[in-house]
C-alpha cells in the first residue's frame, strides 16, 4: 500500500530525530515479520479466546530466546542486546500486527526498564536472567496505571490483592511495589509464592489476571525509593504501547482496504464510492500521523530518557495512537460488513486489543491534561 | 559533503560577505552563485546538489547571522512551486533565465490555473493556446490568482489541442505579466481583502522558448506543479507551538477569564493534532530528502487545513466577547495586501481566511480522493468525459 523506504539512509539536519526504518530497523522488521507469519497466526490467537493458550508458551519462548528478544532493552553488561526504545518500537509494531499473544511488552519494556534501577544483588541477577529470557518478570500493578500518577503499592499485612494486572499469568516472576517507610521498593516474587487467577478479559491475547500476594514475600531488588524504577518502566510502557496501536492500526488499514478493493455490490468494487474512499483517505492520514508521532516518541525516549521532550512525546503518542488504533479496528469491522461481526474474521481481535489498548497505562484524556501541564496550558 | 563541512562552507561564506555590511543585492546574488540558495539544487542553479534533507540547516544557518531575506513571503508561489518544476521539466535555457532572478525575489511569480469552469476538474480548463509563427496567442480567464497584481511573470496551462480528451491537449508556458494583454483585476475576499485576483488573457503572445516540456504535455508537469504546492502548503518545518497552535496557545494564556475544562480539552486535542502534523511533516521531509514529492504529501494538506480551521475557531471562543471585534487595520474596508499570512491580523481576520485553507490548492475533497485512489489503490472515480474529446464534453 505504502511504498517500501528504500535506499539510502535518511540523512536529516543533525540535531533532528530520524523517523524512518534505517536499514538494521528493516532487517529487525523482517525477521520478527516472518518468525510471527509461521507461528502466530489469527486462529492461534482466537483459540486463546477459547481457554486454549497453546500458542502462547512456544511462541514467546522463540521470540525471547531464538530471537533474543527478551533482553532487547537490556544494557550489554546485564546479558542484553543493549538496543534502544526505537528498536523496542519496531518489534512493538510486528506484534501489535499480529496481536501477538506475548509478554514483551510486560516483561521486556515494563519490568526490564524498571529492574534496570535495580539495587541489590538479587534485582540485577533477575535483570540478567530476564534478559537471557531465563526468566518472565511482571510488574504487579493495574494496566491502568499511567506512568505519572502515584505508584500504587501494595500495602497492609497478609494477603493483599492487585486487580487486572496485565503479564502476570505468562511471568515466572513478579514484581511488587511494597510501601517501605516514606518511599517504594520493589519486591521480587516468585509466581508460585502468590495466588494469580486469569480473569476473562476484553483482550484475551494480552489476559488480565488478580494477583494475591504477601507483601513481605520474595527479597528485595530495588531499596529505597524505587517509585522512579517504576515511573521509568510505566513511561517506557507507555511511549511503546504507540507503536503497538501502530501495529493494529496499520493492519485494520489494510485489511479494510483490501477488502474493498475485492468486494463489489451494485456492480462496483465497493472501495469505488466516494463516502468509502473518503473514510479512509481520512483513517490513513490519521494512522501515518500515529506512525510518526510513535516512533517520534520512541527516538525521544531513545535520545533522553530522563528529558521533558520524552514525556511531552510520550504523553502526545499516548493521547493519538490509543484513540486511531480504536477508530481504526472500528472502521474494519463496520466496513467488512457482516463479515467484520464474525467470530471467524480476525477483525474482532484486533478491536479487542485496540480498545483494551486505549484504557492501559491511561486514558487518552489523562495524556492530554497532563501533556497541557507540561507545555503550560491548564484550565 | 558531510553537515559539519557544509556549515563549514557557510560559515566561511558568511565570513567573506558579512550580513551587516553587505549589500542586500549583492549578497543574495553571491548566495546564489556560492550554490547556499537552495543546496539539493545543481550546482550552477544556486545548489551544490546535495540532499534535500541538509537545506533546512543552511537556512537556519543564514537566519541566525541575520542575512537578508530573498522576498519569500511575497515569492511563496515561486521558491515553492515555479521553482522546482522549472528544475524539473523546464529547458537549461529556462533555468539560466529564470532560477537566479526567481530565487533572489527580484521576479514575483504567480500561478494562472483555475478558471471559471475548470476548478477541482482543472484539467477541463478552456484557455487557449493558438500557435502563430515562433510564438503562441493566449485568450481566456483565469481566476483565484494569489498575487497575480505583484506578479512578474505567471505559470500558465492552456488548452492546445481541443480535438483530443482533455488531459492531452494541455500545454505548460511561462508567461509574461507585464504582456499588455494581460489585466488583473482584484477579486474581494470574505476578509475584506483582495488577495486574489481574476486575470483576463486577450491576445496575450507567448515565444514558443517558453514552452514547458512537450506540447500536450502539460498535464503532466502540471501534476508535478501540484505535488509541490501541496508540500509548499502544508509541509514546512514548524517548531513546537509553530503557527496556528502557537498564536491560539498564547491566546489560551492570555484569557484566563474564558478558561473552561470544555475549550481546555477541544485545544488539548488540537495541540496532540498539531504534534502530530509536525512529526508526521518531519517524517515526510526525511522522505523526500532522497526523492520527489509524492501523493502521500496530500495527507499533510488535508492535516493543515483542518487544524488551521479548527484551531481559529476556537480562538475567537477563547477570547469571549474579545472575539468579536475585527478591529486591526483595516477593518473590513478593501485593499491588496502584498503578502499571504495565514497568522498574521487578528483572530476574525485568521477564521475567516482559514477557510480558504481547504480550497486553495486542491479541495480536501479532491484531495482525499488522490489519497484514495494514488496511496490506497481504490478505484478511481467513475469519469465520463474521459475519452471524449474536450470539445464534445457537454458544459
Amino acid at each position: 500500500m505504502t511504498a517500501p523506504t528504500t535506499g539510502p539512509n535518511p540523512d536529516p539536519s543533525p540535531d533532528e530525530l530520524v523517523l524512518l526504518d534505517t536499514d538494521d530497523d528493516r532487517d529487525l522488521r523482517a525477521t520478527v515479520a516472518g518468525y510471527l507469519a509461521a507461528r502466530c497466526p489469527s486462529t492461534a490467537v482466537a483459540a486463546v479466546y477459547d481457554g486454549d493458550r497453546s500458542v502462547v508458551a512456544p511462541l514467546w519462548r522463540g521470540l525471547a530466546t531464538e530471537l533474543g528478544l527478551a533482553g532487547l532493552l537490556v544494557p550489554e553488561s546485564y546479558a542484553g542486546a543493549g538496543a534502544t526504545p526505537r528498536d523496542a518500537a519496531v518489534v512493538l509494531e510486528e506484534l501489535g500486527r499480529s496481536v501477538a499473544p506475548v509478554p514483551f511488552l510486560t516483561s521486556s519494556v515494563i519490568a526490564a526498564t524498571t529492574l534496570a534501577h535495580a539495587s541489590t544483588d538479587a534485582g540485577r541477577s533477575l535483570l540478567a536472567d530476564l534478559a537471557e529470557g531465563g526468566r518472565t518478570v511482571a510488574l504487579v500493578v493495574p494496566l491502568t496505571t499511567a506512568f505519572d500518577a502515584d505508584v500504587p503499592v501494595v500495602q497492609g499485612h497478609g494477603q493483599v490483592h492487585v486487580r487486572s494486572v496485565a503479564g502476570a499469568l505468562d511471568a515466572d516472576t513478579l514484581l511488587v511495589p511494597v510501601a517501605a517507610g516514606d518511599g517504594i521498593e520493589l519486591h521480587a516474587v516468585p509466581a508460585g509464592d502468590a495466588r494469580i487467577e486469569p480473569v476473562v478479559s476484553l483482550d484475551m491475547s494480552r489476559e488480565l489476571a488478580d494477583v494475591t500476594v504477601d507483601p513481605t514475600a520474595g527479597t528485595v531488588a530495588v531499596e529505597g525509593d524505587a517509585a522512579a524504577g517504576v515511573r521509568a518502566g510505566l513511561l517506557a510502557g507507555t511511549t511503546l504501547l504507540a507503536s503497538e496501536q501502530v501495529g493494529i492500526a496499520q493492519w485494520c488499514l489494510q485489511a479494510t482496504v483490501g477488502h474493498l478493493q475485492e468486494r463489489r455490490q451494485f456492480g462496483r468494487v465497493v472501495g469505488g464510492f466516494q463516502a468509502l474512499k473518503h473514510r479512509l483517505a481520512d483513517l490513513y492520514t490519521a494512522v501515518e500521523g500515529a506512525s510518526a508521532t510513535a516512533r517520534f516518541a520512541a527516538a525521544a525516549l531513545a535520545a533522553d530518557p530522563h528529558g521533558e521532550e520524552a514525556r511531552i512525546a510520550a504523553h502526545t503518542a499516548a493521547a493519538w495512537c490509543s484513540d486511531v488504533a480504536v477508530l481504526a479496528a472500528e472502521e474494519a469491522v463496520q466496513l467488512h460488513g457482516g463479515i467484520g461481526m464474525t467470530w471467524e474474521h480476525p477483525a474482532h481481535l484486533y478491536l479487542k486489543r485496540a480498545k483494551a489498548d486505549q484504557l492501559a497505562l491511561g486514558l487518552p484524556g489523562h495524556h492530554r491534561a497532563r501533556l497541557g501541564e507540561l507545555v503550560g496550558l491548564t484550565v | 559533503m558531510t553537515p559539519a563541512e557544509l556549515r563549514e562552507r557557510v560559515e566561511a561564506f558568511l565570513a567573506e560577505h558579512p550580513p551587516a555590511t553587505t549589500d542586500r543585492r549583492e549578497f543574495l546574488h553571491a548566495r546564489y552563485a556560492a550554490g547556499l540558495a537552495w543546496v539539493h539544487f545543481p550546482e550552477g542553479h544556486g545548489g551544490l546538489g546535495l540532499s534535500r534533507g541538509l537545506h533546512p540547516l543552511v537556512e537556519s544557518l543564514f537566519t541566525t547571522a541575520g542575512a537578508p531575506d530573498n522576498n519569500s513571503r511575497t515569492n511563496g508561489i515561486g521558491l515553492g512551486m515555479v521553482a522546482p518544476t522549472i528544475l524539473t521539466y523546464g529547458s537549461e535555457e529556462q533555468r539560466e533565465r529564470f532560477l537566479e532572478p526567481l530565487w533572489c525575489g527580484e521576479e514575483i511569480w504567480c500561478q494562472l490555473f483555475s478558471e471559471p469552469g475548470a476548478g477541482s476538474d482543472l484539467a477541463g480548463l478552456a484557455t487557449r493556446a493558438v500557435p502563430d509563427g515562433e510564438e503562441w496567442v493566449v485568450n481566456g480567464q483565469k481566476v483565484w490568482t494569489s498575487g497575480a497584481h505583484n506578479a512578474d511573470f505567471a505559470i500558465l496551462v492552456a488548452r492546445t489541442d481541443p480535438d483530443v480528451p482533455k488531459h492531452r491537449g494541455i500545454t505548460y508556458f511561462l508567461a509574461d505579466m507585464h504582456d499588455p494583454g494581460v489585466d488583473v483585476r482584484p477579486l474581494r475576499q470574505i476578509t475584506g481583502e483582495a488577495e486574489f485576483n481574476e486575470v483576463f488573457l486577450t491576445d496575450v503572445r507567448i515565444p514558443d522558448p517558453m514552452r514547458v516540456g512537450a506540447v500536450g504535455d502539460g498535464w503532466r508537469v502540471a501534476n508535478g506543479t501540484l505535488n509541490n504546492e501541496r508540500v509548499a502548503i502544508g509541509g514546512s518545518a514548524l517548531p513546537r507551538e509553530g503557527g496556528m497552535l502557537g498564536t491560539v496557545a498564547r491566546s489560551w494564556r492570555e484569557h484566563h477569564d474564558q478558561h473552561t475544562p470544555e475549550l481546555h480539552d477541544r485545544l488539548m486535542r488540537l495541540y496532540v493534532e498539531g504534534e502530530v502534523a509536525r512529526h508526521t511533516g518531519q517524517r515526510l521531509r526525511q522522505q523526500l530528502a532522497s526523492g520527489q514529492p509524492g501523493p502521500a504529501g496530500a495527507t499533510m494538506k488535508l492535516t493543515f487545513a483542518r487544524l488551521n480551521q479548527q484551531l481559529s475557531g476556537l480562538d475567537l471562543e477563547i477570547r469571549g466577547a474579545e472575539g468579536l471585534r475585527y478591529e486591526s487595520e483595516p477593518g473590513w474596508t478593501m485593499r491588496r495586501p502584498d503578502e499571504v499570512d495565514f497568522t498574521g491580523r487578528d483572530a476574525v481576520y485568521r477564521y475567516l481566511r482559514a477557510k480558504g485553507n481547504s480550497i486553495e490548492g486542491g479541495t480536501s475533497e479532491i484531495l482525499r480522493n488522490i489519497v484514495a485512489e494514488r496511496v490506497l489503490g481504490l478505484p478511481a472515480e467513475p469519469r465520463v468525459d474521459k475519452d471524449v474529446p474536450w470539445n464534445e464534453v457537454p458544459r
